[in-house]
């Protein structure tokens, strides 16, 4: 594509995003804006922050590229994205935000009075940020070589000093309208051209997809929702189900979020908005892996399939007109690259800040060295880290979340029963087991026996047996119930307006 | 001219007119009443979760089963494609967030019960 506006693009996306920080920073002035916006954040512009902070490079480009490799078995991460945060609306989001804590090592400590509970918490939310914040900065690096010719490396870096200079300046407060502006941008990026895509294959006589001439090799099911999915093809569905199910609510940029609500009912009434929001997006992508199985097939072969959404205008629409939609695109992927990456980068950087640096340092100026070490750290790897796939790299992300927070969050909400044993048990059991699939993932070549195919997707047994182990360790250990538990789910489950004790 | 005297008695000996404690106080003071109050809003907020995952379960999670045992009706075509596209890329959105609002409506009016129960007069306006 042109790269003149490819550079345009990318430059007016990175100086609107520092632009809106620095007036947010109007509004930000305390160390509780920085961590959580003061607590005031409305619904509707909470969820659209949401909206902005989760459409990842994964959702905006990774789901169109999976699609059009793999064919409808795909279709499943995006409804799993979204199904996350149903999940979380019934089982987490009003006690999660009336628990008060900041972050989820907060709300650890908080519910099982333990300093190893936090210290596990912490180590997690770290991993898990940077297992995500990888990908973005990989996504950055290609899609920056496509829009304007720069050098992978350079493309990471220069995602990585945007995302520091809006974090450190703004916070949380600035970073809510930054986010709110990223959903729609990247709601408009993807739906303006997806219009004229269709348009002109309406005018190329609009063949079915499903009845494109052109079959890859082996790929030849590409229609059928159990293709694309491996030899096990049921135990994959079903375990990319689990995974983004309930790996949703164990993400640390999507709690820290929760933390911003009012009180508990605008937490629920922001989650509905939110999967809402989510619907409206995920209609999109899945068209223009689609319509790249028409028009961009050899990408598949040439192992840039994540690059489909950026060249199909270029390829159907052509000229100028095809430049500017291309360029609207990638303003679009830029967009999602910030968004999600400041809000991994304020979850780590909170943890690392309030955990690590804490006592050095404090308050705001600690903050900002936690983004600096997070947003490093994360660069370096994604620098090592050749050639591990945007959408992979983010489902394993999905897995161990799954396996750790979401057995700890469910189990320390709704049973009494939990125990810091029983919670460190169950964390160290799936993180192990889930961390392990990661590694291999990351080092081992592709082959499709069971024990591959339960290692590239670990949740659907890493899941329960974490629950397990959580469970019979605290059964285990009965007599090391916090003595605060039952005026802790006062806390957690009864209204803000009844006037009780809430310790 | 005769004094007035007023002839009073403290009944300081009648048994004393006790105002029944609060619900809210029950929780606070963690009685065996306050932990019904308690244990009753917390099942009947987890058995309204439960409810919608089940929801959710049977209706999202039961699709590829569906692929799998009845290919003739899921590789049905709708407007070209075939009907699990529709389903998967379309039809899932609008069913979650119907979802999420039915679970939404129901913990707010479980809570607003709550609230008239424990502690009335303080319900959300």
């Amino acid at each position: 594509m042109n790269h003149a506006f490819g550079a345009t693009a990318v430059a007016v996306v990175s100086v609107l995003t520092i632009g809106i920080g620095i007036w947010g920073l109007r509004f930000s002035r305390t160390t509780s804006d920085f961590f959580v916006a003061s607590r005031t954040v409305r619904p509707a512009l909470n969820a659209t922050a949401i909206g902005g902070e989760y459409l990842s490079a994964a959702s905006f480009l990774g789901v169109a590229g999976l699609v059009l490799t793999y064919g409808a078995g795909m279709l499943w991460y995006p409804v799993g994205w979204t199904a996350g945060y149903l999940v979380l609306l019934t089982l987490v989001a009003a006690p999660l935000r009336r628990s008060g804590a900041y972050t989820l090592p907060d709300f650890a400590q908080a519910r099982l009075r333990s300093k190893q509970v936090r210290v596990a918490t912490s180590a997690l939310v770290v991993a898990i940020g940077w297992l995500y914040l990888i990908p973005q900065l990989k996504g950055a690096g290609f899609t920056l070589n496509l829009a304007t010719g720069l050098d992978n490396r350079l493309g990471g870096l220069v995602v990585a000093v945007v995302v520091l200079v809006n974090v450190v300046t703004g916070g949380m407060r600035s970073v809510t309208f930054v986010q709110a502006f990223q959903y729609w941008l990247k709601l408009t990026a993807l739906l303006v051209p997806a219009v004229f895509l269709l348009m002109v294959w309406f005018g190329d006589g609009a063949t079915s997809p499903a009845d494109a001439v052109f079959d890859l090799p082996g790929r030849s099911g590409w229609a059928d929702p159990l293709s694309g999915l491996g030899a096990h093809p049921m135990y994959t569905t079903y375990s990319i189900i689990v995974a983004t199910f309930l790996g949703t609510m164990g993400l640390p940029h999507v709690v820290v979020r929760f933390y911003t609500n009012p009180d508990g009912r605008a937490a629920r009434r922001t989650t509905l908005v939110v999967l809402g929001l989510l619907g409206l997006f995920y209609v999109l992508p899945p068209v223009y892996g689609a319509l790249g199985r028409m028009y961009a097939g050899d990408l598949v072969g040439a192992g840039t399939a994540d690059t489909v959404v950026v060249e199909l205008p270029t390829r159907m629409v052509g000229g100028t007109g095809g430049e500017l939609l291309a360029a609207l695109l990638v303003a679009g992927a830029f967009a999602a690259f910030l968004s999600t990456s400041s809000g991994l980068t304020i979850a780590v950087a909170g943890v690392l800040s309030q955990d690590v640096l804490g006592r050095r340092f404090g308050g705001i100026a600690s903050f900002r060295l936690g983004a600096c070490i997070g947003v490093g750290v994360a660069y370096v790897f994604a620098v090592l880290a050749e050639d591990v796939g945007v959408a992979t790299a983010v489902g394993l992300a999905f897995a161990v979340a799954a396996s750790t927070f979401c057995p700890l969050l469910v189990l320390g909400i709704w049973w009494r029963r939990l125990t810091d044993v029983g919670a460190i048990a169950g964390l160290v059991v799936g993180g192990l087991t889930s961390g392990s699939a990661v590694v291999r993932t990351f080092v081992a070549t592709e082959d499709s026996g069971w024990f591959s195919t339960l290692m590239a997707q670990p949740a659907l047994w890493t899941v329960p047996l974490a629950f397990t182990a959580m469970v019979v360790g605290s059964l285990l250990t009965p007599d090391r119930r916090p003595p605060h538990v039952t005026r802790f789910m006062v806390r957690l489950h009864t209204p803000e307006a009844v006037g009780v004790d809430r310790g | 001219m005769v004094e007035r005297v007023r002839v009073t008695s403290p009944r300081t000996t009648s048994a004393r007119r006790r105002t029944p404690p609060s619900a809210a106080g029950e929780i606070d003071a963690q009685s065996q009443v306050g932990e019904v109050y308690l244990r009753s809003l917390l099942r009947t907020q987890l058995r309204l979760g439960l409810t919608v995952l089940l929801t959710l379960a049977v209706l999202v999670g039961g699709l590829p089963l569906a692929f799998r045992l009845l290919p003739g009706v899921t590789g049905t075509r709708v407007l070209g494609m075939p009907l699990a596209w529709g389903l998967l890329g379309f039809v899932v959105y609008p069913t979650l967030l119907l979802l999420g609002w039915w679970y939404v409506r129901a913990a707010e009016r479980n809570e607003a019960a709550f609230t008239d129960v424990v502690d009335p007069g303080r319900r959300d306006p």
